[in-house]
């Protein structure tokens, strides 16, 4: 199992080459880092053909006690790889973006340091199987996404990233105070050992009180509704490949998957919980898709849909039935693909016409007639259109709530659904369709390496719709949502082994 | 538990600091003030009454009075932690300052309009 080793090792040594000899390297730098990611899709492909899970390693060689193990500890399971996978793999196609996107930066190393950094820090959130390293690689990816949001340095992006940094801050204090409590309250820091642990004591309602403080500091990082403020405002200044990582990668691997982590496998997903988590995805899908459809800024109307599309899994997951869990996953693996393409061809609209204003803008059918296209494909998956990935993983969630006896809340997502598609129409009308208007900074199409990554996620939107066939979501999904469903009784598996 | 309320009484404060402060430089002092106090409450889990140094010296039956040591690790970490994001706050604020002559967030929002 020493590959785990590689997701840390590899961007970290990666990172620290291109700020020391940078220099030299700067124009494969971009290059460099799209191989560092494609070499841990790789080794995640890898992991998934020929492992038994789950696999608990203990960093440092320090003898466990009772099968606890001391200090750093990684756990890999299916949930763990199925994220892994999808990090990965958008960071490859963030990667190759950005070398025919950011090349009017200067300083580019730094940016691809950064990602790199990003990466790492998700790679480590991901595979954390205690409570101080999760917090420790939680500020590595939250830090390298500050200064990624406000690379370009503009007036817009400085304050964006202020007011994300401020907001992630204070969720970090209020998740460092969770995890004193529970270190307080179990006297160890190793998730399954806390697991164990709270299991034999009486409910208590210091756990209830940790699960809010949890709920509230990883809400934070996910934008789930009343905690969302930072997004629109930190994932539209951001350049355009960062926006598509932050937003279709990093809000659910620094906010969704800790949450499951610690509600399904250390606190226990029952008594209010559920509820809790149902109702904050419901008024997150709705109000998140109606304040989508009131913007003007193309990137700001994305960045809202990314809210109401994270309110989507959290009602899947918040379920807690087996579908519900397989329904949740599978929708955060097409919006990560989905959204990401979209920023991606906001990008490129941002960067023929110079300005974000839908208002200014108009008939790029005729000048951009192949962004037009991989825009069509992502916006019908992500709004959930037949026979788009996006169709199915939204069918998946509203047939799980009919299952749970929630038939309100599946119609509740079918109206969103038709939210979001009336707000991806906006953008259609108001930028591609209708005369040309607006002045144009050039006329060109997107770059070779833009359009290979967009391409990629194009068919990637229409492939991902597959995982609905039973033989394959049983292959791919289900080893993720099985580590759920079997709850607090996983973390004692761990300790077994 | 005295010490335990005032620790968060100190969190709270920092809390009111972040929430209602206009001012960027209190807003950043509000973060620093949250986070001096988590320190202080991981310390204060750690802690024994009239323990000794977490240091293994042979004498018999020495880990009863010892404080956890655990905490105070945790502690320099999140000390490390605190220094670069206030670093980050601090340099950003600089920039702000550069482009926008006021620190003030309500004159800084209006600027966008």
């Amino acid at each position: 199992m020493s590959e785990i080793a590689l997701y840390f090792v590899m961007p970290l040594a990666t990172a620290l080459l291109l700020v020391l000899f940078g220099h030299w390297i700067e124009r494969w730098a971009g290059a460099i880092v799209s191989a560092v990611f494609l070499l841990l899709t790789a080794v995640t492909v890898h992991l998934w053909m020929g492992v038994d899970f789950p696999v608990s390693i203990a960093v440092g060689g320090w003898t466990p006690i009772d099968g606890v193990p001391l200090g750093i500890h990684w756990v890999m399971d299916g949930l763990a790889l199925l994220m892994l996978g999808v990090i990965n793999l958008i960071g490859v196609v963030v990667a190759v973006y950005s070398i025919g996107s950011m090349v009017k930066f200067t300083k580019l190393r730094k940016y691809y340091a950064l990602l790199l950094l990003l990466g790492l820090g998700m790679n480590g959130v991901i595979l954390a199987g205690d409570f101080f390293t999760l917090y420790v690689f939680l500020e590595i990816s939250a830090i390298s996404s500050y200064i990624l949001v406000a690379f370009d340095r503009g007036a817009e992006a400085m304050e964006a990233s202020l007011k994300y940094q401020v907001l992630g801050g204070t969720a970090s204090m209020l998740i460092l105070m969770g995890i004193a409590l529970i270190y307080r309250l179990t006297g160890t820091l190793n998730m399954a050992d806390a697991a164990r642990v709270l299991l034999g004591m009486k409910a208590a309602p210091t756990v209830q009180f940790v699960g809010v403080l949890f709920l509230a500091g990883f809400g934070v990082k996910a934008a789930i509704m009343p905690f969302h403020a930072w997004l629109p405002d930190a994932h539209p200044a951001a350049p355009a490949p960062v926006s598509a990582l932050l937003s279709g990668v990093v809000v659910k691997v620094l906010g969704i998957y800790p949450l499951c982590r610690i509600f399904f496998h250390v606190i226990g997903f029952q008594g209010v919980w559920p509820e809790v988590w149902i109702v904050l995805g419901g008024v997150s899908l709705m109000a998140g898709n109606i304040l989508a459809l009131a913007q003007w800024d193309i990137k700001r109307l994305l960045a809202y849909c990314s809210v109401s599309q994270i309110g989507y899994i959290f009602l899947a997951l918040g379920l807690g039935t087996p579908l519900g869990l397989v329904a949740g996953l599978f929708h955060l693996v097409t919006h990560a693909v989905g959204k990401a393409l979209l920023f991606f061809n906001a990008g490129v609209i941002v960067h023929v016409a110079g300005n974000r204003d839908m208002r200014a803008l108009g008939g790029m059918a005729t000048q951009l007639p192949f962004t037009r296209r991989t825009y069509l494909i992502s916006a019908f998956s992500v709004a959930g259109l037949p026979p788009f990935a996006g169709f199915w993983s939204k069918l998946f969630i509203i047939v799980a709530c009919v299952e749970a006896g929630r038939p309100f809340w599946g119609i509740w997502a079918a109206i969103g659904s038709m939210l979001t598609l009336a707000a991806f129409l906006k953008i259609q009308k108001h930028v591609f369709a209708g005369e040309v208007q607006g002045k144009r900074l050039y006329v060109h199409e997107a770059v070779f390496s833009r359009k290979v990554s967009m391409v990629f996620l194009a068919v990637l939107c229409v492939l991902l719709g597959f995982l609905a066939i039973p033989a394959l979501y049983q292959q791919i999904l289900s080893p993720a949502s099985e580590v759920l469903i079997q709850g607090v009784s996983a973390s004692l598996e761990i300790l077994r082994q | 538990m005295i010490l335990y309320l005032l620790t968060f009484l100190l969190f709270g404060i920092g809390l009111y600091g972040v929430w209602t402060k206009r001012h960027l430089i209190r807003v950043i002092m509000g973060l620093i003030i949250m986070e001096t106090a988590m320190n202080l409450f991981l310390v204060l889990i750690g802690y024994r009454h009239a323990g000794v140094a977490p240091i293994l010296t042979g004498s018999h039956n020495e880990t009863a009075t010892m404080v956890d040591p655990i905490p105070q690790a945790l502690v320099l970490t999140a000390i490390v932690i605190g220094l670069a994001t206030t670093a980050l706050l601090l340099a950003f604020s600089v920039r702000i300052y550069a482009k926008y002559k006021t620190l003030d967030l309500d004159k800084i929002r209006n600027l966008r309009g």
